[in-house]
């Protein structure tokens, strides 16, 4: 038997490409590398830059897929339902009031364990109308089985989605998982990108395999019947479940990333920027980690012994990690881009969820503090960093602070 | 502790729905002026707006306010001192869609309770379909027709107040019968109302059942799965696709068969079946393309017999037949098993046609209520006729 000898350019190690595109653009080069089968869109902004993208990509023929236009979100959000039932690997978005009109689907698409994957341009909500960056729209499914990341770079960007395809279609997982990307900041900003090759995507992400929930006339189901009182707790615990495993399947697929990209995220949940030797951190989601790391750099300059923690993954909440991380520092500033209004010291989401798991998780109780910054795609400005910062210090050092402030308003 | 009183209601969806809510809140307020506090509510699970479907009514009632609390700690009362069934095809049991197999009518009943059925059939008769049980009860009837009194157009045919009378008479602890009339008079403002009330007060008796005595079928029942036994996607497997079966008489393999889901049983929801007469079929296919549930087996002959299991009694495929009375819906009181009428045919073809000829086709009310609009207004004066003989 003759020995298969490849030829030597064949060998070679496949090259990253690298290519200046925005944050929703790396998206969509990540639905092409991933090969989606089924893409539905339905023009938002900031979200649609990627319905653009990859509309062009099927003009010059270099991604093969279904793209349907829907006549609204609600619409675009049921048809990848649907083709993800019957197995096809689909893409779809929204922003603001557009993910809200979705809402009906977002709510089912868990319970129905369809692995979409969704890429939520973050947007404030109207009224009034603005384009602006708020997390509340894709914190509004926080409650209902989907798994939701924030990233802050094009790279990140494109990496999250091979990774969210990976872990949504994990079995032990299926359901819906969005990519939340700051509305202008990271959607419509050029950044240069590496893009992996089709070789290496093919490594990491195998077929979507629907198994024995395959909606096709050789796999004869029902989906989603109306059921009682008998049997819906039943259905919800198995979503409780995939809530139970995630935390393990993510990072899992982030060992495995580090393995065939060999570009490394460190701990997946969260990322620590100068924390070594800190006393005190700042802590939130997005691109305000930008200017943040700024001020931070500026802060030691001056002798200010000050981290950054920016949490990647908000469902799962990896509550544990997050809090045996945290517990060592001596005061927390958790920024928010949200309100959670009326809620317990009327502060923002994440501040709300890392005191609940703080209280339960870690053996310190350091004064978490709550801002409330950068509302409506206002920027996070250096000087409101080093206020935050300012206030951080204080608590540590016993000053009693306000639970919740507001950073940056007029008056 | 006080004391508490449950009754229990089983009604037909959707026709009897307001009829059972006016018995409830009869009761209730009766009772309220005697001092006792009380709750009338239908059973959330249910599916009350459909056609046909067994559901629940009750009304709670208690001596006093905490009483009536611990009344209200559960949801539905497991045990009732007085069930009331308000059509008579329902005594052969009841697959409400919130409850997982067969109830029997009498399941909830306490041992010195009573079982009430509106009905021009004899305890006898009843008992057929009623299922034995281990404890005794009493079973009384009052001469009724189903009625629908109280939905939208329909007359009123004194029904509600007739019950109340009867309940009145079996378990005067829980209201008295001038109670019942105060409220009527006060609350309905009708004297002639009062009567009926009254009229069926004197005339409802009930007889003992002893323990062992009923239809000796054991009701339809299964285990819920358990989280983890079920599977995900809130998806239910499809069935096998069925094949072809035996013919009794030459043993040769024909027809089909469709597989069906033996845990999603809804024959209860019937209160006519339809009698198919294979002698004159000309297995046009129409009933079996036209049933909703998939109801027709083909037999080895190509004619099409009704499983009796899965029909829902809705009519269409009488309707849709274009050969006159070859399909024929009959009241479900008329039957006292679900066997495959063909197989019957089959073994005796004589006997069968003369069951047709002298049973069947002779009976002129072979459904109620829904045959032609008007028809249940017409029925109206017979039920009154039928309601001053007692």
């Amino acid at each position: 038997m003759a020995t298969l000898t490849l030829p030597v350019e064949q060998q070679k190690p496949p090259v990253e490409q690298e290519a200046l595109i925005t944050g929703a653009e790396a998206i969509a080069v990540a639905c092409k590398l991933a090969n989606v089968d089924v893409v539905t869109a339905y023009p938002i902004r900031p979200y649609d830059t990627v319905m653009q993208y990859m509309s062009q990509l099927v003009a010059d023929g270099e991604l093969d897929c279904e793209f349907i236009v829907a006549e609204s979100e609600n619409s675009q959000f049921e048809i990848v339902k649907q083709a993800s039932t019957c197995g096809a690997r689909t893409f779809c978005g929204s922003s603001g009031i557009g993910w809200m009109y979705a809402m009906e689907v977002l709510t089912v698409a868990p319970a129905l364990r369809v692995p979409l994957v969704a890429l939520v341009g973050n947007r404030a909500l109207d009224d009034p109308g603005a384009f602006g960056v708020e997390h509340n729209d894709a914190l509004a499914v926080r409650d209902l089985g989907w798994l939701l990341t924030w990233v802050d770079s094009g790279q990140e960007a494109l990496d999250t989605a091979l990774i969210a395809y990976r872990v949504a279609e994990d079995r032990r997982i299926f359901v819906p998982l969005a990519i939340s990307c700051d509305g202008a900041f990271l959607t419509h900003s050029q950044s240069l990108v590496k893009v992996p090759s089709a070789e290496q995507v093919k490594k990491f992400l195998p077929k979507y395999d629907r198994g024995d929930l395959l909606l096709h006339p050789d796999n004869v189901i029902s989906v989603a019947p109306q059921a009682n009182e008998d049997w819906v707790m039943e259905i919800r615990r198995q979503n409780y479940k995939v809530t139970e495993k995630a935390v393990d399947v993510i990072r899992e697929v982030y060992a495995d990333f580090e393995r065939i990209f060999g570009r490394k995220y460190g701990n997946p949940f969260f990322e620590e920027f100068m924390t070594e030797d800190a006393d005190v951190v700042l802590f939130g989601m997005g691109t305000l980690s930008i200017p943040v790391k700024v001020a931070i750099r500026k802060l030691r300059e001056q002798g200010k012994k000050i981290g950054f923690v920016r949490l990647r993954w908000f469902r799962p909440f990896a509550g544990k990690e997050i809090a045996k991380a945290l517990e060592r520092f001596s005061a927390i500033g958790v920024i928010d881009r949200d309100l959670s209004l009326g809620s317990p010291d009327l502060s923002g989401v994440v501040a709300t969820e890392l005191r609940s798991a703080m209280y339960t998780n870690a053996s310190t109780r350091p004064p978490v503090l709550g801002f409330i910054c950068g509302l409506g795609g206002r920027e996070v400005t250096l000087p409101d960093v080093e206020k935050m910062a300012e206030s951080v210090f204080q608590a540590a050092a016993g000053k009693a602070q306000p639970l919740t402030q507001w950073i940056g308003l007029r008056g | 502790m006080g004391q508490l009183f449950a009754v229990e209601i089983i009604y037909r969806g959707v026709f009897q729905k307001t009829l059972a809510k006016n018995i409830t809140r009869g009761i209730v307020l009766a009772a309220h002026y005697e001092g006792k506090p009380g709750i009338s509510f239908g059973r959330y699970g249910d599916s009350p707006e459909r056609n046909g479907i067994p559901a629940k009514s009750f009304a709670i009632v208690a001596s006093d306010d905490l009483t009536l609390q611990l009344g209200m700690a559960h949801y539905e009362p497991t045990q009732v001192d007085v069930t009331v069934v308000l059509d008579d095809t329902l005594c052969k049991g009841i697959e409400s869609w919130a409850w997982a197999g067969l109830h029997a009518v009498n399941q909830g009943v306490k041992p010195d309770g009573t079982l009430i059925v509106a009905s021009l059939q004899e305890p006898e008769e009843l008992l057929q379909m009623i299922h034995r049980r281990e404890k005794p009860y009493k079973l009384g009837i009052v001469k009724a027709i189903a009625s629908f009194s109280g939905m939208w157009i329909y007359k009123d045919d004194h029904t509600d107040v007739r019950i109340l009378g009867a309940i009145a008479k079996a378990f005067p602890e829980l209201m008295s019968i001038e109670s019942v009339e105060k409220y009527i008079n006060t609350k309905l403002k009708s004297s002639l109302k009062a009567t009926s009330a009254r009229t069926a007060y004197e005339r409802f008796g009930a007889i003992e059942i002893e323990p062992g005595r009923g239809n000796a079928e054991e009701p339809f029942q299964f285990e819920l799965l358990k989280w983890e036994e079920m599977r995900e996607g809130a998806t239910i497997k499809g069935q096998p696709q069925g094949g072809p079966y035996t013919d009794p008489v030459t043993g040769k393999l024909g027809g089909f068969r469709p597989a069906r889901n033996d845990k999603f049983r809804k024959a209860t929801t019937r209160t006519t079946r339809p009698v198919v007469n294979f002698e004159t079929c000309t297995k046009c296919t129409l009933c079996w393309l036209n049933c909703p549930d998939g109801t027709f087996d083909v037999t080895p002959d190509g004619t099409y017999d009704a499983n009796l299991e899965t029909c829902c009694g809705c009519g269409i495929c009488e309707a849709v037949c274009p050969v006159e009375n070859c399909i024929t819906m009959v009241n479900e009181a008329e039957f006292h098993d679900n066997n495959s009428q063909w197989l019957s045919y089959k073994k005796d073809k004589e006997g069968y046609l003369q069951w047709l000829k002298t049973t069947i086709h002779p009976i002129e009310q072979r459904s109620y209520g829904f045959r032609y609009r008007g028809q249940y207004a017409e029925q109206v004066p017979a039920a009154l006729e039928i309601a001053k003989k007692g």
